[in-house]
């Protein structure tokens, strides 16, 4: 009743202003949400420095504009690189050597990336919170039939599904999306036809940490505090965000992120005395959906051989 | 009298049909084989009976040690082991990093009644159910040989021993229906030999009920007393051994490719 | 015979181990005391972890919730009554809990029950799915807990901590504790209970089918591990006299994540090494830092934080080049140790010859 309460006494203004809200992070979300849910579908794992990519994209571009006068533009271009890089490097040095250790040891060397990301942020740029750049192309307000949105939040959907369409099409459509699928479906098999297993791991990691550089830029300019533990809870909502949606699924992973993006905005909406607690969300949601739904909303059943 | 009955079980996977409405019927202390090509469905029949799946249709029926019939279609794994109905894998799985003796006493866990305080605080009760244990898998472990190799890890055991482990680790759940997923997989004639004779023996003296995948016909045609074969996941025969090698549609579809086996 | 003599030996052990703890509490400068204490409530929550990541294969990273949950009932209930107004300031304490004051033992076992009872509600839903969400959820568990915690104000005093816990800095109490978890863990494990649980871990799926209900086990696992990370949390929390959200951000579970890995997945006495060779080392990489308040527990955020890039380079080099740690899933005994002790150089080629 009181949920029903909250929508009437809410004006049309205001709800078209949360779902906006809501929107631009759901698509953040999701950005980020298709890095985990690649990862772990083609080496099943969780790869927990994923949120300390964004950080540090988020830093780089704090760099490049801040600190070394780039124009924005160019400086977006070399985030997107070089956080792209720092992924192919991660995956290189701390997942590649234990390819066929057991799975516990792979999850804690992600621990380990993670952590070290986080302290060496620290180290590097210092723990005080810095300000992303502001530019103002993206971050001024403007009115769209009385509704006051930030370009930014406008933008996000668009890009997010930009980056959708492209990123489905390399997967559906050309070779290396072939690969990707194949090493996925079957590791072994992939190996012995001949598919580059590397390769591909590399491509998508380089992939996924494209995503989460195009994601930090715009997550820097919609909430513009940058600290060494900025992708923590991110990253943890976008793997929740990849779970619920079905792992290993990319679409499942967008669908996923917008339900957390959404429901966590529109939630803190209509209970303004839940939003302290805004960040549980997620994990109620995981709880919910896992127990109707093991395998997440888009996810195939699969069975283990015995 | 019966014990293990299947009423019509069926799994599909996805459009995959491995197993079409299986019948089986397994009585008291039979040896039954099941055989049947690579990929005729004959281990997702053992996972739906153990409980790994949970067929798509059909049920299972098992007769418990106090005559009951009990449904166990879909039931926990672990539940269905409590019932009687142990096994071995295909691919030896064994707790690779531990001992040989804890392998099989993990087995004696089951009919452990002391809860988790009385075990860790060693109380009396515990402590006799444990001698008790201890001394059957002495037992078990002294049958097979592999007592004076008690203290090694599991997968350091040669690989016909690795079987012998298996099964009885199996025996340790003191079962009345034993399942063995090739247990001759890999081995040369003169330890399959012994094998025949081993399980025989297991089945008379702990008064069990063997059903067995197999694709050694020697093993399988000395020791079965019905067989049953599948093919692309339908029961295409059945019968006695001499039943089964007589049969036209079993020798086209299986022992005509019997050499590669 | 051999039984017996080991008995003794590990007797004999404990006897002057609190011997020690005696002479440390006694004839130590608080710095020593400090340094020594935390280390053993490392080893409990050390050995804690241990028992789900390590034996049972489960991979569960909520230490540090389950200690705050520990450290906030000796917080809120040990505090006397008549100073409670005073750290109360903000919003005064919740009536129903406001009057009710506990002796630290029993506040420290009503945290540790507390804590399981909270891993029940989060082992209930997660431990049925695949064992890698269990790390994701319940990281995200410990950061929820903090926020519940930030905002219980009335009950936790909320981001303002609460203060005059009595302190507790008796080396024998924090003593006495960490050698009956010890010994109770030990036992557990060599029971057939701790055999199931390494069943698990070595195959679910032939665990099952030898009659271990998976699901029972995997949360008797995690809740014994979450009573006793709330009783070290409990301990913590009165070692540090004050408690707030902040002492218990997720990256402190690392630190137990780094005794187990360094001392070994699945070995209780390398937890116990490892818990040593840790909290020494964080202190001795303070070296490399500039001085912290509250031990360096929390992330040094307004600080240079060098000790901690060593501190994490450490984790991943480890289990990168030496994942199997200190003792992997061996144990400490005293036949060995006679051995070592007898031929200390022919000790390690013996064992690979006996390998071969």
């Amino acid at each position: 009743m009181e949920f029903f309460q909250a929508i009437f006494n809410m004006s049309a203004a205001s709800f078209a202003q949360h779902m906006v809200n809501g929107i631009s992070l759901g698509s953040l979300y999701a950005m980020i949400a298709i890095g985990y849910t690649m990862v772990y579908g083609i080496l099943l794992m969780i790869n927990f420095a994923h949120g300390d990519i964004v950080m540090m994209a988020c830093y780089f571009a704090f760099f490049g504009i801040t600190v070394f006068q780039i124009p924005w533009y160019l400086t977006f271009v070399g985030v997107i690189i070089a956080t792209a890089l720092l992924g192919v490097v991660i995956e290189r040095t701390a997942y590649r050597p234990l390819r066929d250790a057991p799975k516990n040891s792979v999850l804690i060397s992600a621990i380990g990336a993670s952590f070290l990301l986080e302290n060496l942020a620290n180290y590097l740029f210092s723990g005080r919170p810095l300000r992303f750049p502001n530019i103002e192309l993206l971050s001024q307000n403007i009115a769209i039939a009385g509704v006051q949105v930030q370009a930014i939040s406008l933008v996000i959907p668009v890009v997010t599904m930009l980056c959708l369409v492209v990123l489905l099409h390399i997967v559906n459509h050309t070779k290396i999306g072939m690969s990707m699928r194949a090493v996925s479906k079957d590791y072994e098999i992939a190996r012995v036809m001949g598919i580059n297993i590397d390769n591909v791991i590399s491509i998508t990691f380089a992939i996924g940490s494209i995503l989460a550089a195009i994601g930090a830029i715009m997550w820097g300019i919609r909430y513009p505090g940058i600290t060494p533990l900025l992708g923590v809870m991110p990253g943890l909502k976008c793997f929740i965000a990849a779970v619920i949606g079905g792992i290993g699924n990319i679409k499942g992973a967008v669908l996923g992120g917008f339900i957390l993006g959404l429901g966590e905005i529109l939630i803190v909406a209509f209970f303004p005395q839940l939003s302290g607690y805004r960040d549980a969300f997620a994990f109620i949601v995981l709880i919910i959906i896992l127990f109707y739904k093991p395998t997440g909303l888009l996810g195939e059943k699969t069975t283990e051989k015995v | 009298m019966t014990i293990l009955r299947t009423d019509g079980i069926t799994m599909r996977f996805g459009g995959v049909v491995a197993v079409n409405n299986l019948q089986i019927e397994i009585n008291e202390h039979e040896i039954v084989a099941l055989i049947g090509p690579n990929g005729a469905g004959k281990t997702t029949a053992f996972n739906m009976i153990t409980g790994v799946y949970t067929p798509t249709s059909g049920n299972v029926i098992y007769t418990d040690a106090a005559g009951n019939d009990v449904q166990i279609t879909g039931k926990k794994p672990s539940a269905i082991a409590k019932l009687g109905i142990a096994r071995t894998f295909q691919n030896i799985r064994l707790f690779k990093e531990l001992s040989v003796y804890e392998n099989v006493m993990i087995a004696k866990h089951l009919h452990l009644k002391s809860d988790f305080m009385s075990a860790a605080l060693h109380l009396p009760h515990y402590n006799a159910e444990q001698r008790q244990a201890e001394a059957e898998v002495e037992e078990l472990l002294k049958k097979v040989n592999l007592w004076d190799l008690r203290e090694e890890k599991a997968f350091s055991l040669p690989y016909g021993q690795q079987r012998h482990l298996e099964i009885v680790r199996a025996l340790a759940t003191k079962p009345k229906l034993l399942l063995l997923d090739e247990p001759a997989a890999g081995m040369n004639p003169k330890e399959t030999d012994e094998l025949t004779e081993f399980i025989s023996q297991i089945r008379d003296e702990y008064n069990l009920t063997i059903f067995m995948i197999e694709h050694h016909m020697d093993l399988v045609m000395g020791i079965s007393d019905r067989i049953y074969v599948l093919d692309f996941g339908q029961t295409i025969a059945s019968g006695t051994p001499l039943e089964i090698q007589n049969n036209e549609r079993v020798i086209a579809a299986y022992l005509g490719v019997e050499e590669d086996a | 015979m051999a039984n017996k003599k080991n008995l003794i030996l590990t007797i004999l052990l404990l006897i002057g181990c609190f011997a020690l703890a005696w002479y440390v509490n006694f004839e130590t400068d608080s710095y020593i005391r400090r340094v020594v204490n935390l280390c053993m409530v490392y080893a409990i929550i050390g050995l804690s972890m241990n028992l789900t990541n390590g034996f049972t294969g489960q991979f569960s990273l909520g230490q540090a919730g389950f200690m705050a949950i520990g450290a906030y009932v000796v917080g809120i209930f040990t505090v006397p009554v008549a100073l409670r107004p005073a750290v109360f300031y903000a919003a005064p304490m919740n009536p129903l809990i406001a009057d009710i004051y506990m002796p630290l033992w029993l506040a420290l076992i009503v945290g540790g029950l507390l804590a399981a009872l909270v891993a029940f509600l989060i082992g209930t839903p997660v431990l049925r799915l695949r064992g890698d969400y269990l790390a994701v959820a319940t990281l995200g568990f410990s950061e929820i807990i903090r926020i519940v915690i930030t905002n219980a104000q009335t009950i936790t005093n909320g981001a303002l901590g609460i203060k005059d816990i009595p302190p507790l800095n008796d080396v024998r109490y924090i003593f006495v504790f960490t050698a009956v978890i010890f010994i109770f863990i030990t036992a557990l494990i060599n029971s057939s209970y701790g055999r199931a649980f390494k069943a698990i871990r070595e195959d679910e799926i032939a665990a099952e089918a030898m009659g271990i209900d998976l699901f029972k086990h995997k949360c008797l696992a995690f809740m014994i591990s979450a009573f006793f990370a709330g009783i070290g949390g409990g301990l913590y929390g009165a070692l540090l006299g004050t408690v707030d959200p902040k002492n218990f951000l997720f990256t402190l579970t690392y630190n137990f994540l780094l005794i187990i890995v360094l001392g070994g997945m699945g070995s209780i006495t390398g937890s116990m090494i490892g818990a040593v060779l840790v909290t020494a080392g964080l202190e001795f990489l303070r070296v490399f830092d500039e001085p912290l308040d509250l031990f360096g527990m929390a992330i040094p955020l307004f600080r240079p934080g060098f000790r901690m890039v060593i501190f994490s380079v450490l984790l991943m080099v480890l289990v990168l080049f030496w994942r199997h740690g200190i003792m992997g899933t061996r144990e400490f005994t005293w036949d060995k140790f006679i051995a070592f002790c007898k031929n200390p150089f022919g000790f390690f080629g013996r064992k690979g010859a006996r390998k071969a």
